[in-house]
Order: structure tokens, then C-alpha cells, then sequence
């Protein structure tokens, strides 16, 4: 499954987008996939789970989410997820348009950067800001 | 889950529905800010206990603590269910101190209860995990039940197999929609109500006993 990452740290005021595999998931405990995720929102980029996570893991993200706001910077995260469709042609880019997947594709982003403009079933919009 | 998390947690399911029978079940009142869980733990309180839970209000995460009212009887055709009720700080992934001072509330107090907040929500996380037997849900049923956090808590409520309602709260207000709260959930049964009111509340009742009893 591929795993990709975009944009430029150099780039001041560019966007990062993480794309993170589900195999590269598979391998990680539930503290490690909560590390992966909030160390990415942390440097303002935008983190696409493939797969997304269980509720528990769920559960653990929301719990160490509020432990790491402060007043000062960090506001918590805006989160996405987006159950797949029966059908299609699979692939990353493909379930990234909503084609093929069981599982629940999840967009997770800095709360003060990020917010979800519309939500149905096969679309999501999401305006992101720059710094 | 750690093998060893997994045995304790079975063992503590098994010990709990062992003893069932004499002890009250804790009903976590969940939900997202400002659904009325406060104003609805008081409403049961007040009426089975005469006393209240907390203090209400139109300000976001008023409730900052998990708050726990005690054997609260509540007596339906001829039998009666002991519970107790647990209100707890509306769930969220976000909270940004500025959002209190658009309450006229000063700067400091704002950070402290920002802080407090994220305390909470986190605390009501643990009790869902560990110290629930079973969950109200309450939403404001003329907001928008579509939403990530409602979506992903009772995701989680269902992974724990607890017992789960729906309480579309706010029916007495005219942009009410009890049909898109069911239809958001309609694996649960929803129960239309107004915590202020009190409109609805023999139903809430009787459900909460048939449920939870």
C-alpha cells in the first residue's frame, strides 16, 4: 500500500498532508498510532489515516488530545472519518474518492487550521488555513 | 488491548453483572457541550431525589467534573429501578479558551476553565472505558446530529457492549427535529424529551427502567 507524504518543510507556509498507510498502522501499538498522529497535527500538518482507528484507540486519542491543549498554542484537533462504499476499484487514491473500502478512511488536523465546510455520504469538504 | 488489560476487564464485566442485582447500575449521561445532560441529571434527580447534580448553563463545559448522584429510585408500574446518574463534561476533540471569553468571562478564568474542561472530557473518557453499565445519550435536537464526536462516542459506547438511548433533548423549542436525531441513530432507540420543560418525562421513565432495570 503506498505512504505519502507531501509538501515542503521549508515552506513556511505550506501544508504538510501525511498519508498514512493501513499497513504501516498494523505494525504500530495503540499509543505509537496516537504518537504518529498528534506528533503530525503538532508540526500544523494534515494526517490521512487509511484505515483510521478502533473505538478504543478512539477513545485514547480524544483523552490524550485534551491532556496536550494548552492556552498557549495547541487547541485540540478536528477530526474526520469516512466510512468506505461497497464496490469500486480499490487502492489509496481511489478510497480517497470514496470508491472501495470497508473500513474508514480519517482525515485528523490541527483544530485552529482546519475546518469541515460540508459532510454527506460521499463528500467531504474541509477548508484549511494557513498559518 | 494487552492480554492481561483484556482478562482484568472481563473479569470486572463478569463481577459487575454478578452482582447486578443489588447493586445500583452507574448511567453515564454523555454527550456533546450544551446538549442539557446537566439540566437532565437534575431533572431526574430532583424528581426521584429532591435534590440537583450540578449548576446549569448556556455557557459551554459549565459541567467540568464528572458528577455522580447516588440510589436514585425511580419507581415505574409497580416496580422500581435504582440507579446511579452520572453527568459528565460534554465530549469534544477541541477546546480553545477563547471561546469563554466571547461569554464575558476574564481572560484568567477563561485559561482555568479551559483547563478544567480538558480534565473533564478526558475523565469522562475513563468512565466510559472503565465505570459505566450503561449510557444516555443526549443531543440538542435542533442541532445537527451528524456529527464526528457523536459518531465516534457512541461508536465507542457500542464497542464496550453497554447499553445504549438516544435522548433527543430540546423538543420544546420550534427548530426541533426528533426524526433526524432517530435517523442519525437509528440502531438505538431515540426518546424525544425537554429536560427544561419537563415535556415527556413518564416516557423517559419508563424507558430508562425498562432499559436499565
Amino acid at each position: 500500500m503506498p505512504e505519502m507524504t507531501t509538501g515542503d518543510d521549508d515552506a513556511g507556509d505550506g501544508i504538510q498532508i501525511d498519508m498514512i498507510s493501513a499497513e504501516r498502522m498494523d505494525g504500530l501499538r495503540t499509543m505509537e498510532k496516537i504518537r504518529l498522529i498528534l506528533d503530525g497535527v503538532h508540526d500544523d500538518n494534515i494526517v490521512i489515516l487509511e484505515d483510521g482507528l478502533d473505538p478504543d484507540e478512539e477513545s485514547k486519542l480524544i483523552e490524550r488530545t485534551m491532556s496536550e491543549i494548552n492556552p498557549d498554542g495547541f487547541t485540540g484537533i478536528e477530526i474526520e472519518t469516512y466510512p468506505g462504499s461497497d464496490g469500486g476499484d480499490g487502492g489509496f487514491l481511489g478510497r480517497l474518492m470514496g470508491s472501495d473500502d470497508p473500513s474508514k478512511l480519517t482525515v485528523i488536523g490541527p483544530a485552529n487550521r482546519i475546518e469541515t465546510l460540508h459532510k454527506d455520504e460521499t463528500l467531504i469538504s474541509t477548508l484549511v488555513t494557513r498559518r | 488491548m494487552g492480554l492481561l488489560t483484556e482478562l482484568r476487564s472481563s473479569i470486572s464485566r463478569a463481577t459487575s453483572s454478578l452482582f447486578a442485582g443489588s447493586e445500583p447500575k452507574r448511567i453515564g449521561i454523555y454527550g456533546p457541550p450544551n446538549a442539557g445532560k446537566t439540566t437532565l441529571a437534575n431533572r431526574i434527580a430532583r424528581d426521584w431525589t429532591g435534590d440537583a447534580v450540578g449548576p446549569e448553563s448556556h455557557v459551554p463545559h459549565e459541567t467540568r467534573r464528572a458528577r455522580r448522584k447516588e440510589n436514585v429510585e425511580i419507581k415505574r408500574n409497580g416496580k422500581s429501578v435504582t440507579i446511579d446518574v452520572v453527568d459528565t463534561p460534554g465530549v469534544t476533540t477541541k477546546v480553545d479558551y477563547k471561546e469563554f471569553l466571547e461569554h464575558d468571562i476574564e481572560e484568567d478564568d477563561a485559561v482555568r476553565r479551559s483547563r478544567e474542561a480538558t480534565e473533564g472530557v478526558a475523565e469522562a473518557m475513563h468512565w466510559l472505558r472503565e465505570d459505566v453499565d450503561g449510557v444516555i445519550y443526549v443531543l440538542d435536537s435542533t442541532e445537527d446530529p451528524f456529527t464526528q464526536v457523536n459518531t465516534m462516542l457512541v461508536g465507542i459506547i457500542e464497542s464496550q457492549d453497554l447499553p445504549v438511548l438516544i435522548f433527543a433533548n430540546k423538543i420544546d423549542l420550534e427548530e426541533a427535529s426528533v426524526q433526524r436525531v432517530s435517523n442519525a441513530f437509528p440502531q438505538h432507540e431515540t426518546v424525544p424529551l425537554s429536560a427544561l420543560e419537563g415535556d415527556n418525562m413518564d416516557e423517559v421513565y419508563d424507558t430508562i427502567a425498562e432499559h436499565f432495570g
